[in-house]
């Protein structure tokens, strides 16, 4: 049986018919066509799949669609400014925390609400705070130097 | 140095498109009109088929197809293939038993897939899988290497006894026998290799596609090596030759070795997109990875060190029981084989080595290849071995480990393991190591350590790998089935930007940028100026792909051998239009000068005069686009000194890396930057082996550590921050110097990890500890050396 839902997704207004079953992650990938994030495991343990609900970073995996109805989303392809690079998005690419880029996306909407919460993160918190986000590439070192990078230039 | 040529730190021109979220990685994309696979797999690790009940499945809404291996044998469609034939010791090739894409007799291991039900929509797939009844008769498992040869375990194939895949030998067995004989002291270690599985995050996927006009068939898929695919595809499975046949690998989301075979899941969907006549959409979920992807390592080894009266190395001698799995994945048989004994010698000059190695056949998902495949293994014999001796005898480690070095002016040294390796420096990299981990001072952070009763240890790991994978003729002699040479080609545009294609296939490690960096430099185009292509069958003439850190010393070097073609080809055309000699005509930084003037033309010039060829050499092809191929002369060496520091707390176990120093040869380093992070993500990965991961069967064969939920995955509160450093000696086996960094780091790793944890314990009386060490592990170990005192 199909459901309406209705939400905003990176400013703009978005609805569609989904199952109930239907995770988030599929609304915005398969309904939206939005496939900056990604999907890496089952058990809601990768993290490669947070995006922001209503201002606070989740796994779209374990939420499911009709439970966002009407709330504010943004994923990974509303964070720029247009071209220009959200500083957290630019902190990455000059510290090179991404290789594969498949788990980039989660890490950097992770982050971003990291800074939100904790505008001045040490190393370790930025350790802690990456526990439901899964990296294969890089050994998280360059991640966390990017995030504590990006949380200066958030700072501003 | 160049701001964009070789040796800077460029920053990736992959990057925006990952960090906007604008990748295109498999499971991205949309076919018009496709469908979704999903497979149905064995829940047993050994059972026998009786039936598969498809009727209910049949009618489930949206199902468009069924099909099972019985449909696959009738159109011909031939098993999945090993491409590396080992001879055993009585000269026997090793026993390739039948790997059927869907199992149509029995099922060897839980996730076995023995049907395919294509749907509408992936729900649809999934509800109608549900429906597919199988009637099983379970059958005993054998899953431990250790059990698989007893006359009492059952067989995975009827037709290969005792589960021997192959016992085979490499080595001089009475030189190492008399070397034992000879000796004043004897090292022995038990050890195992602890099973792995490979977790890139993004999960293989596939889509099948055919086009019924020009009946071309196209695979997208999540591979290293896709002309590697497209060859296995066309010529062993059969499913459409090669010229009717597309392969292409977009971006893929990390690979460590596991994306390099050809799997069942996407020869189905090839094949099943002909059948159906629409695109078929196949994306593992993880609990699928975890039970099909290939996994690493799981060797069970005994070794033996024969040293003399001052410690110098006599003979080694190793025995293993290697596991294979239930079937031969597609490389399977030379990882603990070719890749593993011949690096046995290590750094040293052990002058008698002797290896017999088992491969074993369980019902375990198979074991392929995963980074550093074989070498890690060898490594970890080797460096265990060496530690424990140096502790027996009262020798320093670092000592010991000197006193055996291959010299710095030895090369080329051959090894009585069939490799020559050509260049080096161990010394220099352990004393570097020994520098920045401040080995001096360890003594006094150790006792501060026990004042807070807690226990320190250090630990080296001084590895050696081969890499630059491989001279054909070499690997052709060793058995096998491809060369592995490295395609490459520059392509000036009209208008004197390049597009450069090559047969390496970058999964992260950033290929786009430092290919740039080398066509850059060797031909002055700005980088900006130069695209990269690969991944794509129809676009890059061949490749073999990327794996064993090869990428830059073959692929790069490819690239070097075409871009002096391109030099070649400019000088004949800058020479007519200068109106001067060729021999007159010199080539730097992207300009042809006439030697001793000021006439000039750039490179851009030459290509628009070669494109728009109205003033022109007479008998010269216009054009300016080059191919090379490029086989190297010998595989490349990487070594140097891993050193771990931990701190472990008696009373939980707990493990903390304090320091890890790693100071590696990796010869030229193109991108310092990217260099750096394939070292810390190969720490990470071998710390990972060492402390937290373990692939677990349980006695019948079920997976127990079947997802991120029990398999213990390296994450950033319990991975180490790399103190990196470099004693670069050039390779002189490739154009550009270069000998790999992939995976240098998850080679070491392990061994200077287990060797620290070892160290710290030692004294309580804790003389080895299996991986991973675990804190509870730790903590059992502590409590029964303290019983036993």
């Amino acid at each position: 049986m199909s459901v309406s839902v209705s939400m905003t997704v990176n400013g703009e207004a978005v609805s569609g018919n989904v199952e109930g079953r239907t995770l988030l992650v599929q609304f915005i990938r398969e309904h939206l066509g939005l496939t900056g994030t990604h999907v890496g495991c089952d058990t809601s343990q990768c993290g490669a799949c947070v995006v922001h609900i209503n201002g606070t970073s989740k796994k779209s995996c374990t939420t499911l669609a009709v439970q966002a109805d009407g709330a504010d989303i943004k994923t990974i392809e509303g964070l720029a400014n247009g071209d220009e690079l959200h500083p957290m998005q630019a902190a990455f690419r000059e510290h090179h925390g991404l290789q594969c880029g498949f788990c980039t996306p989660g890490m950097v909407m992770s982050a971003v609400d990291l800074v939100k919460e904790n505008p001045s993160p040490s190393e370790q918190e930025i350790r802690d705070w990456l526990e439901g986000n899964l990296c294969r590439c890089t050994g998280y070192h360059n991640i966390v130097k990017a995030i504590k990078a990006g949380a200066e230039a958030m700072r501003g | 140095m160049s701001e964009h040529g070789m040796g800077a730190s460029v920053r990736r021109k992959e990057d925006y498109r990952f960090l906007t979220g604008n990748g295109h990685y498999l499971d991205d994309m949309v076919r018009p009109r496709q469908t979704f696979a999903c497979f149905v797999r064995s829940p047993h690790a050994h059972a026998k088929i009786r039936g598969i009940d498809t009727s209910s499945a049949a009618s489930a809404p949206g199902v468009i197809g069924i099909f099972t291996g019985k449909d696959l044998e009738a159109d011909g469609v031939g098993p999945l293939i090993c491409g590396w034939g080992i001879t055993d010791k009585n000269g026997e090739p090793h026993k390739a038993p039948a790997h059927p894409a869907l199992a149509t007799d029995e099922v060897r291991h839980v996730g076995d897939q023995l049907a395919v039900v294509i749907a509408e929509t992936l729900e649809q797939a999934r509800d109608g899988a549900e429906l597919v009844s199988v009637d099983y008769e379970e059958l005993p498992a054998v899953v431990l290497p250790k059990n698989a040869m007893d006359a009492s375990s059952p067989l995975v194939h009827a037709d290969v006894p005792n589960n021997l895949c192959y016992d085979w030998e490499l080595g001089d067995k009475a030189a190492t026998e008399a070397a034992f004989s000879n000796a004043a002291h004897v090292t022995s270690i038990d050890i195992v290799n602890n099973r792995l599985v490979p977790n890139a995050i993004e999960p293989r996927a596939a889509i099948g596609e055919y086009d019924a006009g020009s009946e071309n068939l196209t695979l997208y898929t999540t591979s290293q090596n896709p002309h590697v695919a497209r060859l296995v595809l066309s010529a062993f499975n059969g499913i459409a030759p090669e010229h009717k046949l597309r392969v292409i690998a977009p971006d893929v989301g990390g690979g460590f070795g596991s994306k390099i075979f050809i799997y069942a899941e996407e020869t189905v969907c090839l094949w099943a997109a002909r059948k159906v006549r629409r695109p078929v959409k196949w994306t593992a979920s993880r609990s699928e990875a975890f039970q099909t992807d290939a996994h690493g390592r799981d060797h069970v080894t005994h070794a033996e060190l024969a040293m003399d009266a001052d410690g110098k190395f006599l003979g080694l001698r190793v025995n293993t029981i290697a596991n294979m799995g239930a079937y031969l994945s597609t490389f399977a048989t030379c990882v603990p084989s070719y890749l593993y004994a011949t690096l046995l010698a290590g750094q040293y000059t052990t002058p008698a080595i002797y290896c017999d190695v088992q491969a074993v056949f369980t019902n375990t998902t198979p074991v392929d290849a995963l980074r550093g495949a074989g070498r890690p293994e060898a490594t970890y014999v080797i460096e265990r071995l060496v530690e424990t001796a140096a502790k027996e005898t009262g020798v320093a480690p670092s000592e010991l480990r000197r006193r055996n070095m291959v010299a710095a002016d030895a090369y080329p040294y051959q090894t009585p393991v069939i490799m020559q390796y050509d260049c080096g420096n161990y010394g220099a990299s352990l004393d570097e190591a020994m520098r920045i981990a401040d080995h001096t001072g360890f003594a006094a952070r150790k006792a501060e350590a026990q004042s807070r009763g807690k226990l320190r240890g250090i630990g080296f790991s001084a590895y050696i790998e081969a890499c630059g994978i491989a001279p054909s003729a070499a690997v052709g002699s060793l058995g096998a089935g491809v060369g592995l040479w490295e395609a490459g080609q520059i392509r000036f545009n009209p208008t004197g930007n390049v597009t450069v294609f090559t047969g390496s296939h970058s999964h992260g490690q950033g290929h786009e940028t430092t290919f740039a960096q080398i066509i850059s430099e060797r031909l002055g185009v700005p980088f900006e100026n130069i695209d990269v292509v690969h991944g794509d069958t129809d676009k890059v003439m061949f490749g073999m792909g990327t794996y064993g850190s090869r990428s830059a010393a073959v692929g790069g070097s490819a690239l070097v051998k075409a871009a002096d073609k391109i030099i070649e080809k400019g000088r004949k055309i800058a020479a007519h239009i200068l109106e001067a000699s060729e021999d007159d005509i010199e080539f730097a930084n992207g300009n042809f000068t006439v030697a001793g003037t000021d006439k000039a033309m750039n490179i851009g010039e030459v290509a628009f005069a070669a494109y728009v060829p109205h003033n022109y050499p007479e008998g010269l092809e216009p054009g300016l686009n080059e191919t090379a191929v490029y086989d190297p002369l010998n595989f490349s060496f990487p070594a140097g000194t891993h050193i771990c520091e931990v701190e472990i707390d008696p009373d939980t176990g707990a493990v903390e890396i304090v320091n890890y120093t790693a100071v590696d040869d990796f010869g030229t380093v193109i991108n310092p930057m990217i260099v750096a992070g394939q070292v810390q993500g190969g720490v990470a990965h071998g710390v990972g082996q060492a402390l937290h991961e373990g692939c677990n069967y349980d006695e019948n064969g079920q997976l127990i550590t079947g997802s991120f939920m029990d398999y213990s995955m390296p994450r950033a509160d319990n991975t180490p921050s790399v103190d990196i450093g470099y004693t670069s000696v050039p390779s002189p086996s490739n154009p550009l110097g270069v000998k790999g960094c992939g995976e240098a780091g998850a080679i070491a790793a392990p061994a200077a990890t287990i060797n620290a944890v070892v160290d710290a314990l030692w004294d309580l009386g804790v003389h080895d500890i299996a991986m991973p060490a675990t804190a509870h592990k730790i903590w059992q170990s502590i409590r029964a050396a303290k019983a036993a005192a």
